[in-house]
């Protein structure tokens, strides 16, 4: 429907841009968005002849001497000499499933648990034990310290969802804990020893050592955690002592 | 055995169950067998069950269904909140409340204090076993 002279002006100026920018010109990236609005998803705004004309399929083909520009076809790699017909022909034709895209996200830190809050466990080895939350990691997992030199719980990973946050903050300012992250805790594999009798007992008798940064860096977090500890009357004893229930305390009903 | 706590215009009653639980209030009105008018200085007139509420001691005096202006200068003549307080019952309730609000690291405070008050009191009592024996 456009007439011939608006045709030739856009093909002009379509070919003439890259030899002549008037002023400096955002560099060419790839469209993201497409051209053709969704009315409806299925249905698009324009027809094709629309979208022939608006994606410059005209231009294109004016710009490559009146043909589309295409590569020549790959010359056909040659069969596999020996291609055996497939044992099994499935009986019915079974559909693929969809590949699954989802991503998983870290987990959403609860609005009660900030940096210095005390925190109940409540599973694992440290059952009960009050711990101070230091930070989430990139994984959703959240690095405690117990102190540990108040309640024998060292830098550990622990999950949201098992811990209890308590209302009862203290301040970590004074602490740093850039340097940890989900690497720092990865455990290392155990080289896969052959399958044979001797070299099996062997593997048992290795026992673990703490690397002696793992021992620094615990002291390096907690001698300011102490400090701030020890300025509130009762919190060494209570990050000391185990949560407990007693008869007649319910859970549901207690304040944290 | 004779009834103390009256149901009459005036008396101060604890509303025990629903949605006003815990409020005071003050019966205004009788309706019939089983419902009163009640009204409070920070609440709506509204009616309520007889077996909703709990009578205590207080009493105040009002006519039949006072203007809001009355009734809280009624309350404020009889000292209403100050007798309430006061009270063994209204003491307990106010406890009651403070327990309740406690949080992880005062109710440790509170073992640690209980611990502290029942040594004392047994130090005591053990000095005073050895004086009595002695």
């Amino acid at each position: 429907m456009l007439s011939l002279l608006v045709r030739r002006r856009r093909l002009l100026h379509h070919l003439l841009l890259p030899l002549f920018r008037p002023f400096p010109m955002a560099p060419s990236q790839p469209r993201t968005k497409s051209r053709n609005p969704l009315l409806i998803p299925g249905i698009g705004k324009f027809s094709r002849s629309k979208m022939y004309h608006k994606r410059g399929i005209w231009a294109i083909k004016a710009k490559h001497g009146g043909a589309f520009p295409r590569h020549d076809p790959k010359p056909a790699s040659p069969e596999p000499a020996s291609k055996k017909p497939p044992k099994f022909y499935p009986a019915d034709d079974v559909k693929t499933p969809v590949p699954n895209r989802r991503k998983p996200k870290p987990a959403k830190l609860r609005a009660s648990i900030t940096p210095g809050t005390v925190l109940i466990l409540l599973a694992g080895r440290f059952m009960g034990k009050r711990v101070v939350f230091l930070k989430q990691l990139s994984s959703g997992l959240l690095l405690i310290t117990g102190p540990f030199t108040v309640n024998g719980v060292p830098l550990r990973r622990v999950n949201q969802s098992y811990v209890v946050a308590t209302s009862t903050k203290i301040d970590i300012s004074g602490v740093n804990v850039d340097k940890f992250d989900d690497k720092y805790f990865k455990k290392e594999k155990k080289e896969r020893y052959k399958k044979s009798e001797s070299s099996f007992f062997e593997a048992e008798q290795e026992t673990k050592k703490l690397p002696k940064e793992r021992k620094e860096d615990q002291k390096v977090v907690d001698t300011p955690l102490i400090k701030a500890i020890e300025a509130v009357e009762n919190m060494r004893g209570y990050l000391g002592t185990k949560f407990t229930l007693r008869s007649g305390v319910k859970p549901h009903e207690l304040v944290f | 055995m004779p009834f103390k706590r009256y149901v009459e215009i005036g008396r101060v009653a604890l509303v025990n169950y629903g949605k006003e639980y815990g409020r005071l209030v003050v019966i205004v009105d009788v309706i019939d067998q089983n419902r009163a008018l009640v009204d409070a200085p920070d609440m709506v007139r509204g009616q309520i069950n007889f077996k909703r509420l709990s009578l205590t001691d207080i009493k105040i005096d009002i006519p039949r269904v006072p203007k809001k202006k009355t009734l809280i200068q009624a309350m404020e003549a009889a000292d209403v909140k100050n007798k309430w307080e006061n009270s063994s019952w209204g003491r307990k309730l106010i406890v009651q409340k403070r327990r309740a609000a406690l949080n992880d690291f005062d109710r440790f405070k509170v073992m640690v204090a209980k611990i502290k008050r029942g040594r004392a009191i047994r130090q005591e009592l053990v000095k005073l076993k050895r004086e009595n024996a002695a």
